[in-house]
């Protein structure tokens, strides 16, 4: 009997693996940020891509992220296909007149004339105590804001079907990859950041979410670290008699209305969960979708959890207080189950 | 030369009496045929010309908010710039962005309403120039103001370090809106900063548009040659206020009829008609041709048609 040896890739890998081969297949496409080419990224998101088509192609720039960001935007707007890293997503400030102002409004603003075929990926997350300038997710703040795709996958599959989408994508999207899903040495090194990925070139659409798990009692939303969280927290679940639906967003903007409401509508309970502040973000938004939509379909108030509104602390406790977990989301989704 | 520049100062003159129509006895911004700010260029035109007079469409041109002098010399079309300040749906965005954010991809020009942000995407335009063995160049105009953003230095380092064909025009008008140069630049001029990057620098006194084209000629040259980024900066100046409804409370009242005693466009004029490169007759048939371009392109505007308001939820993005 011949057993098929499956490739398992660590996500960076995939993601890596994603640029690479759109930069065989067009030309245009080409990478720059800070670190990316000998370094291969501090994520290791362009790892190897230097050695495979060099310095002309794998721009490493200075620390200039204005200069870098709004020159991928001129490039998109000559017909590149540019690749640009912001290192750590807490950095846009220094940026982000480029982002939101420019990357994201010109294709509007010239009547849909100027097209911007160009990916800004960033590294998103916490859990490693970095404290509160490299943390963040961050996932509302720029889905908040409209003309750009904003994607954050949560598994070596997706990160490189999703990178290969956002690269052939001719609108600008913000690709957020999570450090903990990175599969790197240097941190806690999880399951869910290695597994089988395709050799082969292969999309995944940067708008829909998808059910990771199927269930009929509650439906619980979440996205990268929190979807993988919700997966275990609902296996215990399971072993107490409640069947938890776990739902990975994938894709902050455009949000995926239908996969979410027909679950709802399945289960009709909500249980929404975010690595993000809970104040306007993500956990706010889905839920004012479900009561919006289907409000007559749910059993008991939607719940959510996400950060409290401070800072991210450094100090272990501290950090992990803050975070949600796995233990917290399933002491709180039992108890929406208690609710009438 | 002289076409541009009388095109461009036409324009503006006609634009001074629409943009107040409608907006009379008590100013209201958003009323009349051209709603929303203002802010024209009349007195800085050699700068535009002297440039894009070397260029073709297939070089990259950044321009400000004050961007209608760059747009006239590049050859951006002239209905469709108009029908987009009268926020028509002929216009070059479908009367989404106004007459801050003209973009005509048809001869590469766009600009925008953040202070220094479109020199990056110069700097970008001329990194795709580069990386496609072109010899296009691209340049950015800003004002003097901008040349102490973050964007300006960010991308000139970048550009000099990556030896692109970039050149950044700065336009000193002496103000940036309100707070003059001398309060707000620890140089004298800003070519001076070429040297902290290592690149050109040429600074043209008086709003001189011959001084402008010979200056702009080498560092366009340089450019196309592989030879990197060059600053220029133009003395010029703004008769008008920062934007139309502007006090001017800041400068002395004297200044600007002083200042159109020494108009580049006279000057030229008559320097054209000394040197006897042209006639009389030439030069009004010139300025007549001139007028009749910018009449009709008002028309067309007028005569458009507004958008369908459900329009504005489209393009924002593109399949």
């Amino acid at each position: 009997m011949e057993t098929a040896k499956k490739r398992i890739l660590t996500g960076n890998k995939a993601m890596a693996e994603a640029i690479a081969l759109e930069m065989e297949r067009d030309p245009s496409v080409f990478v720059l940020g800070e670190d990316i080419g000998n370094y291969g990224g501090i994520f290791g998101s362009t790892q190897g891509l230097i050695e495979k088509f060099g310095a002309q192609r794998v721009l490493d720039t200075p620390i200039s992220e204005t200069a870098f960001i709004g020159a991928a935007i001129g490039a998109a707007a000559e017909g590149m296909r540019p690749v640009a890293e912001l290192m750590f997503v807490d950095f846009f400030g220094v940026c982000m007149d480029q982002i939101y102002n420019h990357m994201a409004k010109i294709p509007y603003m010239s009547g849909g004339n100027v097209q911007l075929p160009m990916v800004l990926m960033t590294a998103v997350g916490g859990g490693y105590n970095d404290a509160a300038q490299h943390s963040q997710t961050l996932y509302a703040t720029f889905g908040h804001m409209p003309g750009m795709k904003v994607v954050a996958p949560s598994t070596p599959y997706d990160l490189k079907g999703m990178m290969i989408s956002a690269i052939r994508d001719d609108n600008p999207v913000l690709f957020m990859f999570h450090k903990s899903l990175q599969g790197l040495g240097w941190m806690e090194q999880l399951d869910v950041s290695a597994a089988h990925v395709p050799e082969e070139a292969y999309t995944v659409p940067l708008d829909k979410a998808k059910v990771v798990r199927e269930g009929k009692d509650v439906t619980i939303v979440g996205v990268q670290m929190m979807t993988h969280y919700a997966v275990e927290a609902a296996e215990r679940l399971a072993k107490e008699g409640i069947d938890a639906e776990v739902i990975d967003l994938r894709s902050i903007a455009p949000i995926d209305k239908d996969t979410i409401l027909q679950s709802v509508k399945k289960t009709h309970r909500l249980f929404v969960v975010d690595e993000d502040y809970k104040s306007y973000g993500m956990t706010a938004e889905i839920t004012a979708i479900v009561t919006e939509e289907v409000f007559y379909d749910l059993e008991a108030p939607p719940r959510r959890l996400a950060n409290p509104d401070v800072p991210i602390p450094y100090s272990r406790p501290l950090e992990d207080f803050v975070i949600p977990n796995v233990e917290r989301i399933y002491e709180q989704v039992k108890a929406l189950m208690d609710e009438e | 030369m002289y076409e541009q520049m009388v095109k461009s100062r036409y324009y503006e003159d006609q634009m001074v009496e629409v943009y107040t129509e409608g907006k009379a006895p008590v100013f209201n911004i958003g009323a009349g045929p051209v709603p929303g700010e203002m802010h024209l260029s009349t007195g800085q035109e050699p700068a535009a010309v002297g440039i894009c007079v070397h260029l073709t469409k297939d070089d990259t041109v950044t321009a400000p908010h004050r961007p209608h002098h760059h747009a006239i010399a590049k050859g951006v079309d002239l209905k469709k710039m108009t029908a987009e300040i009268f926020g028509k749906e002929t216009g070059l965005g479908k009367g989404k962005g106004g007459h801050m954010h003209l973009f005509d991809p048809d001869v590469k020009f766009s600009c925008g309403g953040i202070v220094a942000a479109g020199i990056p995407h110069a700097a970008g335009a001329a990194l795709a120039s580069k990386m496609q063995g072109r010899d296009w160049v691209a340049v950015a105009f800003i004002g003097e103001g901008a040349a102490n953003a973050g964007a300006f230095h960010e991308s000139l380092n970048l550009a000099a370090l990556w030896n692109l064909p970039l050149i950044v025009v700065v336009e000193d008008n002496s103000y940036g809106i309100s707070v003059p140069k001398a309060s707000s630049t620890a140089v004298a001029s800003n070519d001076l900063r070429a040297a902290a990057y290592g690149i050109s620098g040429a600074y043209v006194k008086g709003n001189d548009p011959i001084a402008m084209y010979k200056a702009s000629e080498e560092a366009v040259a340089r450019a196309r040659a592989g030879q990197g980024p060059t600053i220029i900066e133009i003395e010029t100046h703004r008769y008008l206020g920062h934007f139309q409804g502007d006090p001017e409370l800041y400068r002395d009242k004297a200044e600007v009829p002083g200042l159109r005693q020494l108009d580049p466009i006279l000057k030229l004029r008559n320097m054209l008609l000394e040197a006897e490169q042209v006639s009389e007759k030439e030069i009004e048939k010139i300025e007549k041709q001139a007028k009749k371009i910018v009449d009709e392109a008002y028309q067309f505007a007028r005569d458009s048609k507004y958008p369908e308001p459900e329009s504005a939820l489209k393009d924002v993005f593109t399949s």
